[in-house]
């Protein structure tokens, strides 16, 4: 019957998205085949890249954090049975709301005050980008999908707008902002670490990490656990029976938009704060769609959307390493596999369902 | 040919080849036997009944006769030739035509589009579309199937869009036809139109198959009937030599009560006073016209009208998930119209709710028993004792809800929809009976719901009357509300148009007052309801 197929949960939760990962590094494979390099060569070279120094493990966890922050935000505004795909005009914003603080306190106040006031100034600009998307929808039902797509391309017109005529460093043609001041930086990882007396190589990642962690285990709380995350959830799984039980669809609506634009807005911390130390054109670099896959492929659960921002870091990661390294193989190739990725665990996500639930049920009937 | 003495066995003419025969069907999903060795035949021009209680296996036999599923072992026999169905184009190439409880049709396509969909006949629609139509109009007037050919299928009332289902089938060429709970989405007077139409196919030689779970259309239709209880046949006889009793107890596997046992109410104070309340739909069509009432304590009252007569927007509007434009309902010396009171405010006062539409409403099907046994009083201190939800408290709740109302099985973690209608149902009931309300709005107490657990929620229905609640309970069953009711109101168009005591109540009265034909004010035209609820009434 057309019914979807029930797998055990191991099976639905992990056995299949591996699957679907492994069909899509095999079809990359023969893409790098067909380029005339060798795909087992390429593949090390990927993993080697991504996890075979401290230097890559960095640059992975790295990307891994703004992947988590977006992931978040997508997962939670789905959960209220919304498609954000705005998350990347919400870092965009949301960075900025980080970036403005860091300018103006980074060299007047200590890094305690300016930290918290950093993280909440972001929260509060992605959050704010989101609303009136989050407002159309559940007041005028202007379907979300449409209005965030569209508040991307405001929010990129808007920055280009602020850092080439407002924000610009005077004297300088790159429109970037002038350098944050040292209190405005998180540590980075390294230096962390060689505080307790460990050596590891010298990389963007920081502080920003263990942020997007905490983000992740407050996500999980909130949704999980929290008489608000039910009323979540019951929004996004049966708006009538919300509405029976005496929960307001439009006010959950709003409510989660505006924590997924503030999780989103988590990216201007790693990003501006935490590597560039400066505001600066397209920063979010399409991590907020990414953040699209990563939670669909993590099942829209912090700890899925962990692995899977993992993944996507170690490929952004190792990718760099296999086009510096493999002549034939360049960026472009690099974006061909993350879709090959997003295809298969995202869109094909059903294709390989349907057997794998025939073989549980052969199996379950002997 | 003996058909047209509708005797219960046609078999007496010289070739008693079945029309379609199964032999030994076997099916297991996993540790399920869904079916067990399962053989019936039915004779051709007869109409045979598929009668047993929810996940007693009709269905699965019906989805392997119609090429849903396959049988792990057995043989299907159409006309005494043994054929091979592996997908429903093949049960329609061997004649079998199927009508499902939830309807497949392109709801914006027009009734001709739907019928041609996938059997055109040619890249261009001109010459296909006309074909069907001129054959169309043969099937309606062969078998007084008539249908608005141009209309669009969701305009259609629910009985017609059925009726499109059985054209479609008909056009495929179908001589057997299966029925999968016909009437479940139907009024009775859709229901009679149906069976009127379904004796004409009988008699112009067509065989049918009828699943249902409702014994009093097994009784009123069919020729046979075969009774199925946990995978296998337990009884197999001609109509007329069996008893509604009879079915029930085969069916459940042991003596029920069909008639609710209950003695006279002993009405208190007044609980929950509605008066001149309007409703209107999103269109601003008015659904409730100047409705006023009392429900009193430990009174059961029954509210009968044909669906579509405004009860359930009535029923919404109690509930707080519409809100009236006129009117007031006063609970507890607060009006919950003028204090605009939603349904979260409402419970709070003591009034519950299990809406008319369980799956649409009553639960979230993707969520555990357990979360679902929450649902409406997620926000209780019992659950919330600081900022997070008390999973343990939680599971402790559902389980003993479960232990009191018999909902099987008794786990809290399996996802609501694993159950069984009446178990589900149970569970709603459960909910919102544990906070102890004063007044208990009940929307189709047993929709969806097998025998057993039927006579088990009357049981506590009455049970609750008697505990001095005030219950409304709205019911396309006459049945039910005469069963329980100690007072019953009935609706036309909106309007209350009748109130009376269940000793003075009979079903001849009530059905004039539910056609708009009140005894007192005489005949009162139905009003603006639309196409939808006007066109039943035939």
């Amino acid at each position: 019957m057309s019914a979807p197929q029930k797998l055990p949960r191991w099976a639905e939760l992990g056995l299949l998205p591996l699957i679907n990962l492994a069909a899509a590094l095999l079809l990359s494979g023969l893409v790098v085949k067909i380029l005339g390099e060798s795909p087992w060569a390429a593949f090390k070279l990927l993993a080697s890249g991504a996890f075979g120094t401290q230097e890559g493990i960095g640059y992975t966890l790295y990307y891994a954090t703004n992947f988590i922050f977006t992931g978040l935000g997508v997962a939670v505004a789905y959960h209220a049975g919304l498609f954000n795909i705005g998350c990347e005009g919400q870092a965009y914003i949301g960075g900025l709301g980080s970036g403005l603080i860091a300018l103006w306190l980074g060299d007047r106040a200590p890094f305690f005050v300016v930290l918290p006031i950093a993280i909440v100034a972001g929260a509060a600009f992605g959050a704010a980008w989101a609303l009136i998307p989050a407002w159309l929808q559940a007041r005028r039902g202007s379907h979300i999908v449409i209005t965030t797509i569209m508040f991307n391309f405001i929010a990129a017109s808007l920055m280009t707008y602020l850092l080439v005529n407002v924000l610009i460093k005077p004297g300088q043609q790159s429109p970037e902002s002038r350098e944050f001041g040292p209190q405005a930086m998180l540590p980075a990882a390294h230096e962390l670490f060689a505080k307790i007396g460990i050596t590891f190589s010298p990389s963007p990642l920081n502080l920003a990490f263990a942020i997007a962690l905490l983000a992740s285990a407050l996500v999980w709380v909130l949704v999980w656990r929290t008489r608000w995350g039910y009323a979540l959830r019951v929004v996004g799984q049966n708006p009538s029976a919300a509405v029976y039980a005496g929960i307001s669809p439009s006010r959950i609506i709003i409510q989660a938009m505006l924590l997924s634009g503030a999780l989103a807005g988590g990216l201007g911390l790693n990003e501006l704060l935490g590597s560039q130390h400066r505001i600066l054109i397209d920063f979010p670099g399409g991590a907020g769609f990414v953040g699209i896959a990563v939670a669909l492929m993590g099942r829209n659960h912090p700890i899925g959307i962990l692995v899977s921002a993992v993944l996507f870091g170690a490929l952004a990661q190792g990718g760099a390493q296999l086009a510096f390294d493999m002549p034939k193989i360049n960026r472009d190739m690099v974006v061909v596999i993350q879709g090959l990725v997003i295809l298969f665990c995202g869109a094909l996500e059903n294709v390989f369902r349907a057997p794998l639930a025939l073989l549980f049920r052969a199996k379950g009937e002997k | 040919m003996d058909k047209h003495l509708s005797t219960p066995t046609p078999s007496s003419a010289s070739p008693s080849v079945p029309a379609l025969e199964l032999r030994a069907i076997d099916k297991r999903f996993g540790s399920v036997h869904a079916n067990r060795t399962v053989s019936f035949a039915v004779a051709p021009g007869s109409i045979h009944g598929l009668i047993g209680e929810n996940g007693a296996g009709k269905s699965t036999l019906m989805n392997i006769v119609y090429g849903f599923h396959r049988a792990d072992s057995g043989e299907i026999r159409v006309n005494g030739r043994s054929v091979e169905i592996t997908s429903p184009q093949e049960a329609i190439a061997a004649g079998i035509g199927m009508v499902h409880q939830h309807f497949m049709l392109v709801e914006n396509f027009t009734v001709l589009e739907n019928v041609v969909l996938g059997v055109e006949g040619g890249a261009l629609l001109a010459g296909g579309l006309a074909r069907a139509r001129t054959e169309l109009e043969r099937l309606a007037r062969d078998y007084a199937l008539d249908v608005p050919l141009d209309a669009v299928v969701s305009e259609l009332p629910v009985g017609l869009q059925q009726r499109v289902e059985i054209l479609k089938a008909l056009y495929r060429g179908a001589q057997i036809l299966i029925l999968d709970e016909p009437t479940a989405v139907l009024t009775p007077q859709e229901a009679d139109a149906l069976f009127r139409m379904l004796r004409r196919l009988r008699d112009e030689g067509k065989s049918v198959v009828l699943v249902t779970h409702k014994l009093r259309e097994i009784m009123a239709i069919t020729d046979r009937v075969t009774v199925m209880r946990q995978g296998a046949i337990v009884a197999e006889v001609a109509t007329a030599t069996t008893s509604p009793r009879e079915l029930a107890e085969k069916m459940v596997g042991r003596a029920v009560l069909l008639r609710v046992d209950k003695s006279l109410a002993q009405p208190g104070a007044t609980l929950l006073a509605v008066r001149d309340l309007d409703v209107r739909d999103r269109l601003g069509v008015a659904r409730v016209k100047g409705v006023s009432f009392d429900l009193r304590a430990g009174e059961i009252v029954g509210l009968a009208g044909v669906s579509g007569n405004g009860q359930s927007e009535l029923l919404e509007a109690l509930a707080g998930i519409r809100f009236p434009t006129r009117g007031s309902i006063t609970l507890q010396n607060h009006d919950l119209i003028r204090e605009r009171l939603d349904p979260r405010q409402r419970r709070a006062l003591g009034l519950a709710h299990v809406p008319e539409d369980r799956l649409r409403m009553g639960v979230v099907a993707n969520f555990s028993a357990e979360d679902n046994a929450i649902l409406g009083y997620h926000d209780r201190a019992t659950y919330n004792p600081g900022a997070l939800l008390d999973r343990a408290a939680i599971r402790a709740a559902c389980e003993g809800k479960m232990a009191a109302h018999d909902v099987r099985p008794p786990m809290p973690s399996l996802r609501i929809s694993a159950f069984s209608g009446g178990n589900q149902q149970k569970l709603v009931l459960a909910r919102e009976i544990d906070v102890d309300p004063r007044v208990l709005l009940i929307g189709q107490p047993t929709r969806g719901v097998d025998i057993g657990a039927i006579e088990f929620i009357h049981k506590k229905l009455v049970a609750l009357r008697d505990a001095g609640k005030a219950l409304l309970i709205v019911s396309v069953e006459l049945d039910e509300i005469l069963g329980l009711a100690d007072r019953i109101l009935v609706m036309n168009a909106g309007e209350i148009v009748g109130e009376l005591l269940r000793a003075d109540a009979t079903e001849e009265k009530i059905g004039l007052m539910m056609a708009g034909i009140d005894s007192r004010a005489g005949f009162s035209p139905p009003t603006e309801s639309g196409l939808k609820s006007a066109l039943p009434q035939t």
